[in-house]
C-alpha cells in the first residue's frame, strides 16, 4: 500500500516537474500584442476577413502580412484601435452590409416549376437552375440565412431580406448564394435598384413584374450620365455605390419598381 | 511479419476499436462532421497512442510489475499519458511548428480518451512484448481513423439528406454509426487473432 501510494506520488511529482521545466524553457514566447490584438477584435470568428478566426486575423496583422481594416464587422472603431497597438495608420473604413440585388416576390415574380426537393438554394439551382423564371433572381430557399452568423437574414415570400442593424458585412451570404445576386455595399447609401436581371425589357416583363427595363429614367431623374450616379450593364442599372444618389424623389419615378429608398433592409419581419 | 501483418488487419477491421470495442465514441460522433477535421483527429489519435503505448509498456514492465503493484495501472496510465500529452504539446509548439498547427487543437481533447487508455490496458492485460504493444496501438489508432474518416464521408453526404425531423442531427448519426458497426461485423472470423 505504502509503495502504491510512493510509487503514484512519485510519478505525479516527475510528471509536474518535467511540465514546468518544459514550460519554463521549451514553451514558445509570443508577441504580447497577438493577445492585445485579439482583444479588440469583436471574437464573432465570422471569417469575413478570410482568416480563420479573429485570433487568425490578429497573427497576420501582427505579422504584418494583413492589411488592417479588413475587419468589416468591427468596423473603423476596431481598425483604430488596432492601428493604435501596432503603431500605424488605419485604413479608412466604411461599414458595409450585404444586399440581395431582388425584389421578385412569389407575387410579382413567376415560377416556372414546382420545386420540393431539398430546402437550400444550392441545390435547387443545381435543378435546372431552380424553379424562379428569372434566371437572375433569388430563390428563396435561404441558403444566406443558413450561413449568416448574426441571423440577419430572413425569407419571406419567397425573397432573403438583410436587415441592416444586425448585418455585420463578414461576406458570408455573398459567397453561399448561388446567383450571386448579394453583395456589399456602404451602409451610408440609401437608394438601391433591387434587381440583377441584364436582359433586355420584354424578356425581363416575361418573369417578373418588378424587374429592371434598363429604361435609363433614374439616370436621367439624378442629373443625367454626367452626374454618373449609375452605372449600366447590358440593360440593368445598378447604382454607383462610389458616388450613391441621394435624391429620394427618383425611387417614385421607376417605372419598373424595382428602386428603393432603404425600407428593404428595414425588414423587420 | 506475418504475424504483424495479423496485428494489423485485427486492429483496423475485425475488432476496429470504434466499431467493435466501442472505445472512443465520443470523437467519432463529435469530429466526424468533415473529413478534413476527421483527418486531423485521425492524425493525433496515431500520434498519442503510439507515444503512449511505448511509455505506459515501459511504466508497467519497469515499475509497476516489479513492485506487483498491477492493480493500481489504470490510475498510473492515466497520469502519465495526461503529463506525457501535455509535454508533447508545448514541445511541439517549440521544435514543429506545422505539426502542431495540424494537430495542436486536437491533443487536448484526446488527452485521456477511453481509445488511448483502451489501448494501454488491453496491452498491459494481453502482456505483449515492447514491439508487439506499440505496434498494436498503432494499428488500433489507424482503424480508429480509417472508421472516423469514413464515418464523416457518410456524414457528409448525410448533411444533404432530407430524414424525418425526428431524426435529424445525432440521431441519424447514431443509426448510420450503428449500420456502419453492423457492416464491420461481416470482419470477423477474417484472421485468427492473437487477441
Amino acid at each position: 500500500m505504502a509503495t502504491a501510494i510512493l510509487i503514484i506520488a512519485g510519478i505525479g511529482m516527475v510528471a509536474a516537474v518535467a511540465l514546468a521545466v518544459a514550460d519554463r524553457y521549451l514553451s514558445v514566447k509570443e508577441d504580447p500584442r497577438i493577445g492585445m490584438v485579439t482583444a479588440e477584435l469583436p471574437g464573432a470568428n465570422c471569417g469575413g476577413c478570410g482568416f480563420a478566426g479573429c485570433d487568425g486575423y490578429a497573427r497576420a496583422l501582427v505579422a504584418g502580412t494583413a492589411p488592417n481594416g479588413a475587419c468589416a464587422a468591427g468596423g473603423d472603431a476596431v481598425a483604430k484601435a488596432v492601428a493604435k497597438i501596432l503603431g500605424v495608420e488605419a485604413a479608412a473604413t466604411e461599414r458595409r452590409v450585404a444586399l440581395v440585388r431582388c425584389c421578385g416576390t412569389r407575387s410579382e415574380a413567376i415560377r416556372v416549376g414546382d420545386y420540393n426537393g431539398i430546402c437550400d438554394c444550392n441545390v435547387a439551382a443545381m435543378t435546372a437552375g431552380g424553379d424562379k423564371g428569372c434566371t437572375y433572381g433569388c430563390l428563396g430557399y435561404g441558403a444566406c440565412a443558413n450561413v449568416c452568423p448574426k441571423g440577419a437574414i430572413s425569407v419571406h415570400d419567397g425573397l432573403a431580406k438583410v436587415d441592416k442593424r444586425l448585418c455585420i458585412g463578414c461576406g458570408k451570404c455573398v459567397r453561399a448564394c448561388p446567383k450571386h445576386i448579394i453583395e456589399l455595399v456602404p451602409a451610408s447609401a440609401t437608394i438601391h435598384v433591387l434587381c440583377a436581371n441584364p436582359d433586355k425589357g420584354p424578356s425581363v416583363r416575361k418573369v417578373c413584374g418588378v424587374g429592371c427595363m434598363g429604361c435609363h429614367l433614374c439616370e436621367k431623374n439624378s442629373g443625367g450620365k454626367e452626374a454618373g450616379h449609375f452605372t449600366f450593364q447590358g440593360f440593368l442599372a445598378k447604382v454607383n455605390y462610389d458616388n450613391p444618389p441621394t435624391d429620394g424623389a427618383i425611387v417614385a419615378k421607376c417605372p419598373a419598381k424595382c428602386m428603393v429608398e432603404d425600407s428593404h433592409f428595414e425588414s423587420g419581419h | 511479419m506475418s504475424y504483424y501483418l495479423v496485428i494489423l488487419v485485427g486492429a483496423v477491421l475485425v475488432n476496429n476499436f470504434v466499431l467493435s470495442r466501442f472505445l472512443g465514441c465520443c470523437p467519432f460522433l463529435g469530429v466526424s462532421k468533415k473529413t478534413e477535421t476527421a483527418l486531423g483527429m485521425s492524425g493525433a489519435v496515431v500520434f498519442v497512442m503510439t507515444m503512449a503505448a511505448a511509455v505506459t509498456w515501459c511504466l508497467d514492465h519497469w515499475l509497476l510489475r516489479p513492485n506487483d503493484l498491477g492493480y493500481i495501472h489504470t490510475l498510473a496510465f492515466i497520469l502519465v499519458i495526461a503529463a506525457l500529452v501535455q509535454f508533447i504539446d508545448i514541445a511541439m509548439k517549440r521544435f514543429a511548428p506545422p505539426l502542431h498547427a495540424a494537430l495542436g487543437i486536437f491533443l487536448p481533447l484526446i488527452t485521456t480518451n477511453c481509445a488511448v487508455l483502451g489501448a494501454a490496458e488491453i496491452n498491459c492485460k494481453q502482456g505483449t512484448g515492447f514491439f508487439e504493444s506499440v505496434f498494436f496501438s498503432f494499428a488500433a489508432a489507424l482503424g480508429f481513423g480509417f472508421a472516423l474518416v469514413v464515418f464523416s464521408g457518410m456524414r457528409e453526404k448525410l448533411a444533404h439528406a432530407n430524414p424525418p425531423r425526428c431524426f435529424r442531427g445525432i440521431a441519424v448519426a447514431l443509426v448510420t454509426g450503428g449500420l456502419l458497426s453492423l457492416a464491420f461485423m461481416g470482419f470477423s472470423g477474417l484472421v485468427k487473432l492473437p487477441y
